[in-house]
């Protein structure tokens, strides 16, 4: 490059187009092309490459079902089942059914983790949420003088509130103490179960009114509420963090805080909000898990941040910050449904699916191909 | 006559390509504190790796009292008695001192450690030394001095070392810490060991050093007794040939006043600045490290709060104390290192260039998507940034593009004012004088830059006027026409 002659404004603007239509990734500006891309063999590696790096969790999640679709088919070739049970419409709503409310905290764990943050409390704050909507919407106790719509808007809201409150409450202590977020929601975790239990002082709430009830049991058309509500949710979640300003300054945080900072971001702000959606979506799940089981227990939720962290990670999300993909999450949460489903139906013993589990996870963070590239 | 202690003859080492070392020589006597000297680039720390074992050269000599020597590794360099002291402390400070000095290397009994001789082997040690310290006290009670102390201890452990090296020791020391460390090289060097001593500071050079060698683009140019030569003929040596032609100079400075600074105070960093940054004009600012350079620019950005003074921004004055208020003034800042706080590394081009700007195109909070690519057209465009797409992750990218993206996302917002902060450290001399260019134009078209910088020669290539700090006060307000590399340099240390 020879040291250039400044532009002149006409060339700017004509240069400014060019480039905008680079945009779409699809072609390259012949003084940047990069040498030696002619060898079709380099091409074809370099596109399974890039197929791999953004489809291989699509693919993987492809693959287990074909594994344990065999898995089932053997079983019926053996004559010991009658029909594969696997592969059935019914079966794949089932797991759908399953997976919402992990996938749910997972959607929210993604936010938390693309900031640079974790949040170890979601578990226990599904707890005291589905707590809270469930002390609003029972029969045993008068504290439920309302009817009709307020029967259901009452326990939603309050518990929703709940979960905003310990998600703000999460960020808040982050980013103004600016204490290690494992710490902060490891409080959390405690403090939140500990609320959870003082509200009925350790007991469990059921008798719950069949309003409330229809948001685990319910069915819109022929799908089961909870999965409307993961679909809501990840299509709300994924415009957020796709097509908004927040979205962008939550993986610019993530990214490097000084730099966002320095950008003019109020990082602070962007941490509270991202605990603030975990928590509210923590609260979501919980109304779902009170609804479904039909009561509103203590030890509900507990360690399912872990399954929520390991969807976000099988799916690609970068501990580190700043990287990673809601769709990702969708599908490491889908490979963990399937698992759980699958083996379940294989008969497999439960000890031998935890170990199953713990090897899946660590095998999809070995071999995903992005990762290298975003720790890099 | 006895062979020197060491000798280094015409070491030679190419790195890609790129001339590293041409002619690295240097000769060290028994009793000598040798004084290294050199701008950044010069080949210093490459010969002083070499002589370490870290890096192979690929021609040239070394001999240790006239035997011929070379290391493999850095291991190979400890036990012929070469020790370095590195510019960055690497103590653990929950460790006492003697925990510290003999790290990988204490003393046990049965597998566990001998606490009872440690500390008599650390406080031998520090005796014969000359250092006052106490073996079992714990690092972190320290001050840096003293942990300087025990990091030449803990180089000298290994083995009676004779040639020391020390590489920039005074860089995170103040004064008083600096003279004690003095006194603890003064009286090495007449046990008969041999010091080399790197440092920016001329000062120091004449303080305690009483040979010298400069490097100068890879190659020794002079080298002697420093009673021999006064600190103009040093500072000479050092800068060497004529840098016309390098820079890009355009822009006339007006008389409008942009921003204007009285009495900025932040303790203790600096004190009492007050300048007025005119229409058209590239201010420069010339400083060492820890003359409160980064900090003004830092200030004036809004990064810190708790100053005393005022900022005006075209009339209006400045709370202090808040980035948006600053960017809203139309002030725009280019840190001082990019990966650290420059750049998002692991996101894509144009994200990074947009980042900014955001807020200006959105609606209901959504990014309009059409009206961002066109300005991270324009910014690609205008900072001419060599990408193959906008998708591309901004850490494939060269150091130099890397750079044009935090410009260009400076740009974008449209600022009058650019605070530019070492602006083109790491970056190749082609990318430097596309930075010299858009500085020139940036004056040029009504806005104002100020420039911290360390190279003189580009301060006076590109600056209208040079601010001068010194430990935390401005010394000196020097034309373009009455500025000096000599001058600044003096003023400065």
């Amino acid at each position: 490059m020879t040291p250039d002659r400044v532009l002149g404004k006409a060339q700017q603007d004509e240069q400014a187009e060019v480039h905008s239509e680079l945009l779409s990734g699809a072609v390259e500006p012949a003084a940047n092309s990069v040498s030696g891309s002619s060898s079709s063999r380099d091409s074809i590696k370099g596109r399974a490459l890039k197929l791999a790096k953004h489809y291989g969790i699509v693919i993987a999640f492809i693959l287990l079902c074909i594994l344990v679709g065999i898995a089932c088919q053997y079983r019926v070739m053996k004559g010991e089942w009658s029909e594969n049970v696997f592969i059935t419409s019914d079966n794949f709503m089932l797991i759908l059914y399953q997976i919402s409310i992990n996938g749910i905290l997972a959607i929210g764990m993604t936010f938390v983790v693309i900031s640079g943050g974790i949040d170890l409390s979601v578990g226990s704050v599904l707890a005291f949420a589905g707590m809270l909507a469930a002390s609003f919407a029972t029969s045993l106790t008068s504290v439920t003088p309302w009817s009709g719509t307020y029967a259901l808007a009452v326990p939603i809201l309050f518990a929703l509130l709940g979960g905003v409150a310990c998600g703000a409450l999460n960020g808040w202590i982050v980013s103004r103490f600016r204490i290690q977020p494992f710490i902060a929601t490891l409080g959390m975790l405690l403090a939140a179960r500990g609320a959870t239990m003082a509200l009925t002082g350790g007991n469990p709430i059921s008798s719950l009114n069949p309003h409330l009830r229809w948001f685990g049991t319910g069915k819109l058309g022929s799908i089961p509420l909870p999965i409307v509500m993961f679909v809501v949710v990840f299509a709300m979640a994924w415009i957020i963090l796709n097509k908004t300003v927040f979205g962008r300054y939550v993986y610019a945080v993530g990214g490097n805080e000084r730099s966002a900072r320095t950008s003019g971001i109020k990082s602070n702000q962007i941490k509270i909000w991202v605990y603030a959606i975990s928590g509210l979506l923590a609260g979501v799940a919980g109304i779902i898990l009170t609804a479904k089981t039909g009561s509103g227990q203590t030890s509900a939720g507990s360690s399912y941040e872990l399954d929520a962290i390991a969807a976000a990670v099988i799916g690609g999300t970068s501990l580190s910050g700043g990287v990673g993909k809601l769709s990702g999450t969708l599908f490491g949460a889908l490979i963990m449904g399937v698992m759980n489903n699958g083996l379940d139906i294989l008969g497999v013993e439960s000890y031998y699916q935890l170990i199953i589990k713990g090897a899946l996870i660590l095998t999809a963070v070995i071999i995903d191909p992005s990762r290298k590239a975003a720790d890099a | 006559m006895q062979p020197p202690l060491l000798s280094i003859r015409a070491i030679k080492k190419n790195f890609s390509g790129v001339h590293a070392l041409v002619d690295g020589s240097l000769e060290l006597e028994r009793g000598d504190i040798h004084a290294l000297c050199g701008g950044n680039g010069a080949g210093k720390s490459t010969l002083l790796n070499i002589l370490m074992g870290f890096t192979k050269p690929d021609g040239g000599e070394i001999f240790i009292e006239g035997k011929p020597v070379r290391f493999m590794n850095a291991k190979e360099a400890l036990n012929a008695g070469i020790a370095i002291v590195q510019q960055e402390l690497s103590a653990v400070p929950h460790l006492t001192v003697a925990e510290n000095i003999y790290l990988g290397a204490e003393p046990s009994r049965y597998g566990f450690v001998d606490f009872r001789q440690l500390n008599e082997q650390a406080e031998k040690l520090l005796k014969s030394l000359g250092f006052e310290l106490d073996p079992t006290a714990r690092m972190d009670t320290l001050g840096i001095a003293s942990q300087q102390l025990v990091e030449i201890a803990k180089a000298l452990s290994h083995r009676d070392a004779d040639i020391l090296i020390f590489d920039e020791p005074t860089s995170a020391l103040g004064e008083e810490d600096a003279g004690r460390l003095f006194e603890a090289m003064r009286d090495m060097a007449p046990a008969g060991k041999g010091i080399i001593f790197v440092t920016h500071r001329i000062a120091e050079i004449f303080a305690i050093a009483n040979t010298y060698t400069v490097f100068k683009d890879g190659a020794r140019v002079k080298s002697g007794r420093v009673s021999d030569i006064t600190r103009e003929q040093l500072i000479e040596a050092m800068i060497g040939g004529d840098v016309a032609g390098e820079f890009v100079k355009e822009n006339k400075p007006g008389s409008v006043p942009l921003l204007e600074v009285r009495g900025l105070t932040r303790a203790p960093h600096f004190a009492d600045i007050s300048f007025t940054l005119h229409q058209g004009e590239v201010l420069g600012i010339y400083g060492l490290v820890g003359s409160g350079r980064t900090e003004v620019l830092d200030t004036i950005y809004g990064l810190h709060r708790g100053r005393s003074g005022s900022i005006s921004m075209r009339g209006k004055r400045l709370k202090g104390g808040s980035i948006g208020e600053a960017l809203e003034a139309g002030i725009a800042y280019v840190t001082e290192d990019r990966k650290l706080s420059g750049l998002v590394l692991c996101a894509s081009v144009g994200d990074n260039l947009s980042l900014s700007v955001l807020r200006r195109i959105q609606t209901w909070g959504f990014i309009r998507s059409k009206e961002e690519r066109l300005r991270v057209g324009k910014a690609v465009g205008m900072m001419r940034i060599k990408t193959p797409t906008t998708r591309e992750l901004v850490q494939n990218l060269s150091g130099g593009n890397q750079q044009k993206v935090v410009f260009g996302r400076c740009v974008l917002r449209e600022p009058k004012v650019l605070l530019l902060d070492e602006p083109t450290r790491g970056v190749d001399v082609g990318t430097k004088r596309e930075i010299y260019r858009f500085i020139s134009d940036f004056a040029g078209t009504g806005g104002a830059v100020i420039m911290v910088s360390s190279e003189l020669e580009e301060l006076i290539g590109v600056s209208d006027r040079i601010l001068v700090f010194r430990k935390g006060h401005l010394v000196s307000a020097l034309s373009r026409a009455e500025a000096t590399q000599k001058k600044l340099m003096m003023a400065a240390v």
